[in-house]
């Protein structure tokens, strides 16, 4: 149990997606406007790693890797460099359903999320999730942990984001700097804050 | 649209930068400018993926259902991504380790899905081919720019051949350690997006 808690503690703060490997970026810096729509966000986020990291796992366990196809009585098959493909076949499915979903089920969080939520597919943390998982040889449980941890890194730091910059829109900063530019000064000194967690270890 | 194919290829340089303006493909610009050589191979692996995954989905934009578009895009710059990774591995292996999962990490950035999305759907192929080249343009100009400070200043060299003799090798230059970090991309990408800002002032945000 205390392994899983340490995969999830990890991915929390230690390597957290955005802050340590800048990865998801992108839905990162543009939907921190509000507080609200960043933890809608954020949630979408941590349901997608959670589903597609395990699921991802699963899938190259069972089809990708080299013998793993022994069942269909083809022991020698190594379909690793498809991985990449299925990868994100596999996203972007969840992305689609998802997205029905909400759109049916709950129109004002669909509404907000807009044109972001088919760019979650696109999204490097949810993809580099899954890279991230099949480079450190997972199993199927530690993967879920470890999706389930990421996407609540992203949540996190998104969250964060988000509650700066609603207060920052009060300064009277310079105005090429406004909006945009100061967003990435803040998200560089958070990245920066993050890398003090870099020690630290069960 | 009106627009020429010379403006279509000039505009997302300047007037409608992917990364400055529409906040796309933040990632990658971020994680690979430590050295120009990688951000370069980067740019043009980008460059070329956008431009042919452009291409393709707006030859076939007629075909695709609306409702599974996305999956069929992702299909699309996945194909070209595999390309682009399997021929870096054949030819310059080197380059491709220092890369690896960047390369595979195009799949995701969102310049590529943004363009197929919000242009080739419903252009025809050929200004979506130059919208593509265009943007790949815009997109290499910044992290060029970055890459070019970060090395320079972070670690005294440009491609590798040594500039400012640093400390460490018995010259005078002491080296900017936070150049070095990949946070230092943020505060450097903000800097140019003020920068164009200032020089274009219809890209500033009201408050």
């Amino acid at each position: 149990m205390m392994h899983y808690l340490d995969i999830i503690f990890r991915s929390l703060f230690i390597e957290n997606l955005p802050l340590s490997f800048f990865l998801g970026m992108c839905t990162f810096l543009a939907i921190s406007k509000k507080v609200t729509s960043a933890l809608g966000l954020g949630l979408a986020v941590v349901v997608l790693t959670a589903i597609t990291v395990p699921l991802n796992n699963f899938l190259l366990n069972t089809l990708l890797k080299e013998g793993a196809l022994q069942w269909l009585g083809q022991p020698t098959i190594d379909l690793t460099f498809l991985g990449l493909m299925i990868y994100i076949a596999t996203i972007a499915a969840v992305v689609q359903i998802l997205e029905m979903v909400l759109d049916k089920f709950v129109p004002a969080l669909y509404n907000t999320l807009g044109i972001f939520l088919p760019l979650l597919t696109v999204n490097c943390a949810i993809l580099g999730a899954s890279l991230f998982m099949v480079e450190r040889d997972y199993t199927f449980l530690e993967s879920t942990a470890y999706g389930i941890g990421a996407g609540g890194g992203f949540l996190l730091a998104v969250v964060l984001l988000a509650a700066i910059r609603e207060k920052s829109e009060y300064a009277n900063s310079p105005k090429g700097l406004r909006g945009l530019g100061m967003t990435f000064i803040t998200a560089g000194l958070m990245a920066m804050a993050f890398m003090g967690f870099a020690g630290i270890s069960f | 649209m009106a627009e020429s194919n010379k403006e279509l290829l000039v505009r997302s340089v300047f007037k409608r930068n992917p990364i400055a303006l529409l906040v796309l493909g933040i990632c990658s610009a971020l994680a690979v400018t430590g050295q120009m050589s990688t951000a370069l191979v980067m740019s043009i692996c980008v460059t070329l993926v956008t431009a042919f995954s452009s291409l393709t989905i707006s030859i076939v934009r007629y075909q695709i259902p609306n409702t599974v578009r996305i999956g069929l895009q992702i299909l699309v710059i996945a194909t070209l991504v595999i390309l682009v990774d399997q021929i870096l591995q054949a030819f310059y292996y080197e380059l491709s380790k220092q890369l690896s999962i960047f390369v595979g990490l195009i799949i995701t950035n969102c310049i590529v899905m943004g363009r197929a999305e919000g242009f080739a759907m419903s252009n025809p192929p050929i200004p979506s081919f130059i919208d593509g080249i265009g943007n790949g343009l815009g997109y290499s100009f910044i992290l060029m720019s970055v890459a070019l400070v970060r090395e320079l200043f972070g670690s005294g060299s440009i491609f590798g051949y040594e500039i400012l003799a640093t400390v460490n090798n018995g010259g005078w230059y002491v080296p900017n350690g936070m150049l070095v970090l990949p946070a230092s991309g943020f505060f450097l990408i903000a800097l140019l997006i003020w920068l164009i800002r200032t020089y274009d002032p219809e890209q500033q945000e009201s408050q």
